[in-house]
């Protein structure tokens, strides 16, 4: 079997001690960074590639460290939805709506052990669904040529947009505004300066790390200081946890169907885990024969949800290393974090590097299963740290922005553009402009100008040739229906209003 | 409303600067059909479209900061960049006790955990870095270190 030999390779680099302390230390820190309000996923692993680069460690142990902080912060992310009604992170909103309201009743430790037990289920099929999947998509895209990857690119920024966002125009002028800023530099093909200036800083391009540092971890600042940091204090007292088996049981059901319906909403460029926890959420409620009962403190409203947004983190590892186009603002902060260590995601990745992709996958596994141990015992330690205020957390946070960048470029130009995009970051959520799509812009611009002109090589300037396959033209198709479609599904399917915290 | 407009209009024009500076980048002789051009010229032609739907059908506004918020906010963003700027010549300690003591007052206007916020951060944040996680941080100024 190859891919138990595969995945031998995988365990064999993963399961040296060295590693397995990386991964401990990975996930408890990306459980506290999940469930801190104002960090999450992205911003936390965006935080630490600077850090982890700085430090020197090697192609392998940066990424399972790393890793292990991303599924860390997808499971860290229930706690602060159950306990304070503050999703740590945006997928985790979903779990909310009935996470708080079993907290207000007194069911707050079996809401986090449902949750928890609920992540794990998701997050360990997605990763068995990553196994086989992968290799069996890395060999389709071999078959790909430059048409079919700018296709590919449009359909992610275009699923992006649509689906991820409230106004179409402002999502395809973020990937605009990320795509300009990859522009700046110097042009591969002809070594000719673009929009530098003549600033010397500028020859290089922008460090897409100084942008994701600044758009989604300085903007957070902005944001705490507009806000006072207010909604931070603990809302619900946590009793003794105990291991609701029957409850368990019940949710089993909700469990495998968000793990399902979050794992397909995963793979699809651009759709990523909120998607996910989402469809995940209402598909439960749709076939459930108590509707009522949801977002009152139903127990499959936790699970449901809960499953979907881990699978689909899962799942959307698979584009991200198959194709190279990260399906969500985390993915695209991992695949900054591949770009950083010298490793180019894509078909050639599986064949070229397998002790990469096997370990990582290894790492995974791995870290599931210590993130369930972690989270379902030790669940009061993080309910702890919780508690740091925010006016001591948000400096912090910027302090070690600052250092990260400072030890990567030590230059003071960097860490100036970085408060820049910081300012760029509180804006663009000011006037509800996603910054995803930005940062997915300055990570593809380039390959996809590069792809763009290797087909107009291939064709001599014939820009039919974008369409001339029937990979490329389904892509383009589902591009145009990812970008429109939500405008008309918005009429039917509303997102369900949080529920409120001052009934009190 | 008049923040999508005043946005829509702000992008507009970096887009019409940014096609007009395209025009400018060099070729070399060994081009390829498209050339280093055509690619800025899309995605500043794209931008002005979002930024004109944006004016033409902008979302409700919301709430901007005004007064002591809007200033809160400002000198947040001058500590910001004076940090960016001192940490190299005075050293990781001083600017950071300063800075972070800016920022958690602004967050939270107490001065008294102001400050101890500042000097924990500045002394604990040091030591992490430089003792546990091994980074090459100067603690002090340069200068007065010899």
């Amino acid at each position: 079997m190859d891919l138990l030999n595969n995945l031998a390779l995988g365990f064999s680099i993963a399961l040296s001690p060295y590693t397995l302390v990386l991964a401990v230390i990975g996930c408890f820190v990306g459980t506290i960074i999940g469930a801190l309000p104002g960090l999450g996923p992205s911003n936390g692993v965006a935080l630490l590639i600077p850090i982890s680069f700085s430090m020197g460690f090697d192609a392998i142990s940066a990424l399972v460290l790393l890793t292990s902080v991303y599924y860390g912060a997808m499971y860290g992310g229930r706690i602060s939805s159950i306990l304070l009604n503050i999703p740590g992170d945006e997928p985790a909103m979903m779990t909310t709506l009935d996470g708080y309201p079993m907290a207000k009743q007194g069911k707050a430790g079996d809401a986090l052990v449902v949750s928890g037990v609920a992540s794990f289920v998701g997050a360990f099929l997605a990763t068995v669904g990553l196994m086989l999947m992968a290799p069996w998509l890395a060999r389709v895209a071999f078959k790909f040529g430059p048409a079919e990857y700018f296709a590919l690119y449009m359909l992610a920024f275009c699923t992006l947009g649509g689906v991820g966002s409230n106004n179409q125009a402002k999502s395809a002028m973020a990937a605009c505004i990320g795509l300009g800023i990859a522009m700046i530099g110097l042009d591969k093909t002809t070594n000719m300066q673009r929009f530098t200036f003549g600033n010397l800083h500028l020859f290089d391009g922008i460090d897409f790390l100084v942008a994701i540092v600044g758009l989604f971890a300085v903007s957070e600042v902005f944001h705490f200081i507009e806000t006072h940091g207010k909604n931070s204090a603990i809302g619900v007292k946590l009793g003794k946890v105990l291991i609701p088996w029957k409850m368990l049981n019940d949710t089993k059901g909700a469990m495998l169907r968000g793990s399902g319906i979050g794992f397909l909403a995963g793979i699809l460029p651009g759709a990523g885990a909120s998607l996910g926890s989402f469809l995940a959420y209402m598909g439960e409620k749709s076939i459930s024969n108590d509707k009522a009962s949801f977002g009152k403190g139903n127990p499959r409203g936790v699970a449901a949800p809960e499953a979907g947004n881990n699978a689909a983190a899962g799942g959307a590892l698979i584009p991200m290393l198959t194709l190279g186009v990260p399906g969500s603002g985390t993915t695209a902060v991992l695949l900054a974090l591949l770009l950083t260590l010298n490793i180019t995601p894509g078909p050639l990745l599986f064949t070229e590097r397998p002790d990469v992709v096997w370990s990582l996958i290894a790492a995974l596994l791995i870290a599931n299963v210590m993130l369930l141990i972690m989270n379902v015992p030790m669940v009061k330690v993080f309910v702890k740290i919780l508690s740091v205020p925010s006016y001591i957390l948000l400096p912090g946070v910027t302090m070690i922005a600052f250092v990260g960048i400072y030890s990567l470029t030590g230059s003071s130009f960097d860490m100036m553009l970085m408060v820049g995009f910081g300012v760029l970051g509180y804006v663009c959520r000011k006037i509800d402009i996603p910054t995803v799509p930005i940062i997915l812009g300055i990570l593809l611009g380039n390959a996809m100008e590069d792809n763009l002109r290797r087909a107009m090589i291939l064709s001599d300037g014939d820009w039919t040739y974008l369409f001339s396959s029937p990979i490329a033209i389904g892509f383009w198709i589902a591009a145009v229906l990812g970008f429109l479609a939500p405008i008309f599904l918005r009429q039917f399917v509303k997102k369900p209003p949080l529920p409120t915290t001052d009934e009190d | 409303m008049r923040g999508d407009r005043i946005f829509g209009l702000v992008m507009m024009i970096v887009a019409l600067g940014y096609i007009l500076s395209a025009t400018t980048i060099r070729t070399s002789f060994m081009s390829d059909p498209v050339g280093p051009r055509i690619f800025p010229y899309l995605i500043g032609g794209v931008t002005m479209l979002c930024a004109f739907a944006m004016m033409l059908k902008p979302d409700p506004d919301v709430e901007w900061p005004i007064g002591k918020t809007l200033l809160n906010l400002g000198i947040a963003l001058v500590a910001m960049f004076a940090y960016a700027m001192l940490v190299k010549p005075l050293g990781f300690i001083l600017p950071t006790i300063i800075v972070s003591g800016i920022l958690s007052y602004q967050i939270n206007p107490k001065p008294q955990l102001a400050v101890a916020t500042g000097l924990g951060l500045g002394v604990g944040l040091y030591v992490m870095f430089k003792f546990i996680l091994g980074l090459s941080l100067k603690g002090l100024p340069p200068a007065l270190m010899g």
